[in-house]
């Protein structure tokens, strides 16, 4: 029995024993030199993990009485996660040894959050979903903190600290309510309570105080205000993995409550998570347009595409979850190649953040600077380029589920954000000379830059099957 | 050969890929390949074009030509012309040479400019090409991108403004019509062009939150497609990126918008917003025709007070847009023929009209009127060109401008007799600004000490201008040409508009207004 339960739990198990034999190892022999072995089996480990995920049969299966589940869905979000993990863990290498922070911890604590990040996915129940998220959210408290001696990065882990608790509280809060009023934490029981007609107004209050939870942790205002902040003081490869994994775990995570918990109660939360949506779109937006910090522009960026990403699942339909996983996938790798950039902009030695370093960048790097422009206007979602379509499937889903007005509000607020995209191409090529990068790049940032960029240029051709593996995940909730 | 349309979509594109593929250094010789390889490349595409022209039965009013291929999420790669979309596919491939020899006195980052001019040729192509509702949204909407840079990077002083101007503008009257079409994909269950054009879109009236949405659906559709196209178009009051879209661009970006670029919000008119929402479109009819002749009016007194020459042709071809819209929405035969042929003539001579300003900001740098006079002296051939294409700008007889002017002129005095008066009065305005910028600019004494050496357009000058003068005048004398390609299906479309725009609506319009 509890053989058969541990097989289901495998990858997380392998990954968690794996973390703590790293953690032997590096403790036990030199500690300065295991940092980058640490560092590679750790994204050797993920992609592996990955790629059985990917290529293991499909299946719905459930462990520990429901309070672990996996499905296509909690697979196609696992493996969007660990791929994403690996390439942000072996593109930070480079930046940490510069900046001498290259320790050992930072890989295994990134592996300890993706174990946190895949229990978060396959929660099938509260007390599931809390350690997960707790777990993630441990791992990244301390790795935004990670430049011990720099004052903003202790700032920006102190913050996420307290407003993380915060929110790990009011969760909690809304969990006890459920509970209460449901006896139960396991997400089928709570589900059939709703079914039997029992939807309480304290199982409202629950509800809302555990969208309040994930809407932070998933950055959606107005609960983004920690964003920016940690953003800008973390060093910029924890920025690059906040902007990546994190965002699929929270929005795998708040479809896996919505539709497996509160299925019944759907007329309630698609209003929540609308107006979360709506409200993340334009404070994204409009946020962002007096930013020159390009970190705290790709803080305010992401509250704005993860608006977008709730607006699919504001839909409340199996269409809707395809487009919230299409847009998160489509997301990951943009931000991919976009930080593969932010990560190699110094100038004398020195990491810079100003977006007017990048006048004229176009003259001296015009491979880079186009790969760039071309992540931008992806970012700001205009065709041919993919971000488009990860837009054009929540739309999509939107006008499907009778909510044009929230479609509307979405494109006229991706009008604004496209300002201030367009504005750091405006440096690249129409801005003055200032010569104000000088830095390298290493071949693995090129390539994850180009590729990325490639993606996003040829994607429109067909997007790599993307549609048809996000339709089987969507599915495998809804059933 | 099946795959003809495709062929002349994605040729430039090719180009455009072994530029940035093989194209290395920025030296002058490597500027002239890039320049060589674009004008072949560009040649090429019309010559084969030129394929569709022999293959097309302008008598058949389906669409023809038909590839269709699977994208993706159960859309289609859709192509296919009808006698509408043929001439506008003509008109560019038959421009693009011209422009690219437009492009011949840049000598700044010429790999880039030439990439981004054929990137955008197969988007234009794509768009008047594309049977598929999202494939047009994202071409339509991806030519954006490449006029972006264009004037961003190579424009005049002001060109950061225009350029953010430019495409903020456009694209939020895009964005809207997005949403619209993602409700045509949920109500008819397709993205096909064709069979979009048969469905019907619900139009009974209803009310929401106390708003009596008259035409119902339609008419919130075609509110959103009206964003996109009267932006492109562009339509009195949403002109005015334009004048600055203009003035800032380079040459060749100029003769691009004004003489393609334009013509996407007409052929959106005529393609989506006629004959998908005839209910809506016989409804706002008299709306879009009394926002027309404003245009023609106020745009002409406008162009009457300009400096500066460029912003003048801009403010011109507003007014003659404004014709376009006119002949559009007077829902007949007469005034659809006019406006596609007004179309199709506009293109050659602000086309035109922005080479000639080209030729001699070439020499002068300056774009003033009050800089120039007396031209006639030391440059008779431009002098000659020049006053051609001012008098086909007037619509004066003879000329291709003459006979879109009169069949859009005489639709809207069948339609409404008020609309045609007004209108009539911007061919006299029109007359009074193009005359009189041709007074100040050529004729008078050359007095300007400047202006004593300027030299005649050169070689290149005159074979790109040779094209324009004589489509020029051919059109204007035999314009069959044009009338015979688009006739049966312009009447396909008035009587599909016609039959679809039941007595019953007109009378619950009736009710409702009461």
């Amino acid at each position: 029995m509890i053989s058969s339960d541990l097989n289901i739990v495998l990858p997380e198990v392998i990954l968690a024993v794996f973390s703590m034999a790293a953690l032997m190892f590096a403790v036990y022999t030199k500690k300065d030199d295991t940092a980058p072995v640490v560092t590679w089996a750790t994204a050797g480990v993920m992609i592996a993990l990955g790629l059985w995920i990917a290529f293991s049969p499909m299946a719905n299966r459930t462990a520990f009485n429901g309070a672990f589940v996996d499905d296509g869905f909690a697979r196609f979000a696992k493996v969007l996660m660990l791929w994403a993990s690996a390439i942000m863990l072996l593109l930070s290498q480079d930046y940490l040894r510069r900046n001498d922070m290259f320790k050992f911890e930072y890989p295994i604590l990134i592996a300890l959050a993706t174990v946190g990040m895949m229990m978060m996915v396959s929660a099938g129940d509260l007390m599931a979903l809390y350690m997960g998220l707790e777990l993630q959210s441990l791992a990244l408290y301390v790795i935004a903190a990670f430049r011990r001696d720099s004052l903003k990065s202790t700032e920006a882990g102190l913050k996420y600290f307290v407003l993380g608790a915060l929110s790990s509280g009011m969760l909690l809060y809304g969990a006890s309510f459920v509970y209460g009023y449901t006896g139960t934490t396991n997400f089928e029981g709570i589900a059939s309570t709703i079914q039997d007609g029992k939807m309480e107004l304290g199982m409202i209050f629950g509800l809302v105080f555990l969208c309040v939870g994930m809407a932070f942790k998933i950055s959606a205002a107005p609960f983004h205000m920690w964003t920016p902040d940690v953003y800008e003081g973390s060093p910029t490869p924890v920025t690059a993995f906040f902007a990546t994994a994190p965002k699929v775990a929270a929005g795998g995570l708040f479809a896996r409550v919505m539709f497996d918990a509160f299925d019944g109660a759907q007329a309630d939360w698609t209003q929540i998570v609308a107006f979360l949506s709506l409200v993340s779109m334009f404070l994204g937006a409009v946020a962002a347009i007096g930013q020159t910090n390009i970190k705290r522009l790709m803080a305010y960026s992401s509250i704005a595409h993860m608006g977008f990403a709730l607006m699919g699942l504001a839909a409340g339909t199996e269409e809707g979850v395809k487009a919230l996983l299409i847009y998160l996938a489509i997301y990951v790798v943009m931000n991919i190649g976009t930080f593969a950039f932010i990560l190699n902009m110094e100038k004398d030695g020195r990491a810079v953040t100003d977006i007017r370093s990048l006048g004229q960048y176009s003259k001296r790097e015009p491979g880079k600077a186009a790969a760039l422009t071309v992540l931008l206007f992806s970012l700001a979602g205009i065709p041919p380029m993919v971000g488009f379509i990860g837009k054009l499937f929540v739309l999509r889903a939107s006008v499907g589920a009778d909510m044009a007005w929230l479609a509307v509000a979405g494109v006229i607020a991706s009008v604004i954000g496209a300002f201030y995209y367009l504005r750091i191409i405006y440096y690249i090529y129409f801005g003055d000379d200032v010569e104000g990068l000088d830095g390298r790049m290493p071949s693995l940032h090129y390539v994850a830059l180009m590729g990325a960029a490639a993606i996003m240029l040829f994607g429109i051709i067909n997007p790599f099957g993307l549609e048809g593996y996000a339709a089987i995940a969507a599915e495998s909730l809804l059933k | 050969m099946d795959n003809l349309l495709s062929i002349v979509t994605f040729l430039p594109l090719l180009a455009a890929i072994v530029l940035v593929v093989f194209l290395r250094g920025d030296d002058a010789a490597a500027q002239l390949n890039a320049k060589r390889v674009a004008l072949v490349a560009t040649l090429a595409t019309f010559v084969i074009s030129i394929a569709i022209y022999t293959q097309f039965d302008p008598n058949d009013t389906g669409f023809q030509l038909v590839e269709e291929y699977e994208w993706f999420g159960g859309l289609n790669y859709k192509l296919g012309v009808d006698g509408i979309s043929v001439l506008f596919v003509l008109l560019t491939t038959f421009l693009m040479p011209v422009v690219i020899g437009a492009c011949w006195s840049v000598s700044e980052r010429v790999k880039e400019y030439m990439i981004l001019f054929l990137v955008l040729e197969t988007l234009m192509i794509a768009v008047f090409c594309s049977l598929d509702l999202i494939m047009f949204y994202v071409v339509f909407e991806a030519g954006l991108i490449p006029m972006f840079l264009i004037v961003g990077i190579w424009g005049g002083q002001n060109r950061i403004y225009a350029a953010f101007k430019f495409f903020l503008y456009t694209l939020f009257g895009s964005v809207l019509m997005l949403v619209a079409m993602l409700a045509m994909w949920w109500d008819a269950g397709t993205t096909d062009i064709p069979t979009l054009l048969e469905h019907t879109f619900a139009s009974e009236t209803f009310s929401v939150a106390g708003i009596t949405v008259v035409g119902g659906m339609q008419t919130l559709l075609f509110l959103a497609f009206f964003a996109s196209f009267a932006v492109k178009m562009p339509m009195w009051p949403v002109h005015t990126w334009l004048p600055d879209a203009h003035v800032q661009a380079p040459t060749a970006g100029s003769v691009v918008l004004a003489a393609i670029l334009l013509k996407m919000g007409g052929y959106g008119f005529i393609r989506f917003s006629l004959p998908m929402f005839p209910v809506a479109a016989d409804l706002m009819a008299t709306f879009v025709m009394t926002l027309s002749v404003i245009a023609i009016i106020y745009t002409s007194l406008v162009a009457m007070m300009q400096e500066d020459m460029k912003k003048l042709i801009a403010y011109s071809s507003v007014a003659h847009m404004g014709f376009v819209t006119m002949g559009i929405f007077t829902l007949n035969q007469q005034g659809l023929d006019g406006a596609i042929f007004q179309m199709i003539s506009h293109g050659f001579i602000s086309g035109a009209l922005f080479l000639g300003v080209g030729v001699i900001y070439d020499r002068m740098h300056t774009r003033d009127i009050d800089a120039y006079g007396g031209l006639v002296v030391r440059m008779p051939a431009f002098a000659l060109v020049f006053m051609l294409f001012t008098m086909a700008n007037v619509g004066l007889p003879g000329t291709s401008g003459f006979v879109g002017e009169f069949l859009t002129l005489t639709a809207a005095f069948q339609a409404n007799t008020w609309i045609a008066f007004g209108a009539t009065s911007g061919v006299i305005l029109s007359a009074a600004y193009a005359l009189w910028l041709y007074r100040r600019v050529v004729f008078g004494d050359l007095i300007k000490e400047s202006l004593k050496t300027i030299t005649d357009m050169d070689r290149r000058e005159r074979l790109m201008m040779a094209p324009l003068v004589i489509m020029t005048l051919l059109l204007g004398i035999y314009p069959a040409l044009v009338l015979d390609l688009i006739g049966p299906s312009v009447a396909n479309l008035v009587e599909h508009v016609q039959t679809a725009t039941p007595e019953t609506v007109k009378a619950a319009v009736s009710t409702a207004s009461h």
